[in-house]
């Protein structure tokens, strides 16, 4: 089930890109992106993670799933891209949990976001494979 | 375009070439910024009754802000933040970030290869706090042309 269209703000991308110590002046000026060639400014590499986190969000949310927030240590992170996030894209994420295995106690569950935007054209995806620590 | 006369510079690099390094000092401030940016409101990120009650040493650094961050120098040579392409690291240890003194991250970006097929680098991180590495295989592609196509 994708999640509800997320609106890239203008104000959200320079937020995000202060908080990761960007300095790109195409994360922050407007008339700078323009001149690269975007339509507005565009977000840091790993800005793709708040649209992610409202599909892990869901993931946790699940009873079935039987995951422990508490217990659940982030692993690796991967984002490919099809083309960059701009101010102004309205993006939705769909889930996919692509594997899940255990090792000595723990599960691993590797999870894929595919995150596209209003034309349904993929923008980029977004994959975290999340360890869930067993009983100590 | 000053972003392509950086980039007319791979050809006088080599493979394993240092493209780019930085220091980034870390304080709880910025764990609080990055909390509201990202939306990761764990608590383990500010609070440490909460980190200590879950076995931790203290309030450990977001996972996703030492990735974000050490992104940024590579951003600064590539010209812009859409050459990236593709980046992924593990994350293999974490960074305690102290009340008072907070935590020093150095970041160092290597040329890992060059694709001539796909035109793209892949540059290698190297980010360490204190003595240790806290990401593995950290690795960024980055697309040489076709941006303001």
């Amino acid at each position: 089930m994708p999640t509800e269209p997320y609106l890239v703000g203008r104000e959200k991308v320079r937020e995000f890109a202060r908080a990761v110590f960007a300095t790109s002046p195409l994360n922050y000026d407007v008339d700078a992106a323009i001149a690269a060639g975007h339509a507005d400014v565009v977000a840091p590499p790993t800005f793709p993670i708040v649209i992610q986190e409202r599909t892990l969000a869901q993931l946790l949310a699940e009873p079935d799933a039987g995951i422990d927030f508490t217990r659940v240590v982030h692993g690796d992170q991967r984002f490919t891209y099809t083309r960059p996030i701009v101010a102004g894209d309205e993006l939705t994420a769909t889930l996919t949990i692509a594997s899940v295995k255990s090792l000595g106690g723990h599960s691993m569950v590797t999870a894929v976001s595919d995150i596209v935007d209003s034309t349904g054209a993929h923008v980029v995806t977004a994959t975290s494979t999340l360890v869930v620590r067993g009983d100590e | 375009m000053p972003q392509l006369a950086q980039l007319a510079q791979l050809a006088q690099l080599d493979v394993g070439d240092v493209v780019a390094t930085a220091e980034y000092h870390l304080t709880r401030d910025s764990l609080v910024r990055y909390a509201g940016a990202s939306g990761d409101f764990n608590p383990i990120h500010y609070r440490d009754d909460v980190a200590v009650s879950v076995g931790l040493p203290g309030v450990l650094a977001h996972g996703m802000l030492t990735m974000g961050l050490a992104v940024q120098c590579v951003v600064a040579w590539a010209g812009d933040p859409a050459r990236v392409i593709d980046y992924q690291v593990r994350f293999t240890r974490p960074v305690l970030v102290d009340a008072e003194t907070g935590a020093d991250i150095s970041v160092s970006a290597k040329l890992g290869a060059l694709d001539a097929e796909t035109n793209t680098a892949r540059i290698d991180l190297t980010v360490t706090f204190g003595e240790a590495t806290v990401l593995g295989k950290a690795q960024i592609r980055i697309a040489l042309s076709e941006l303001l196509s």
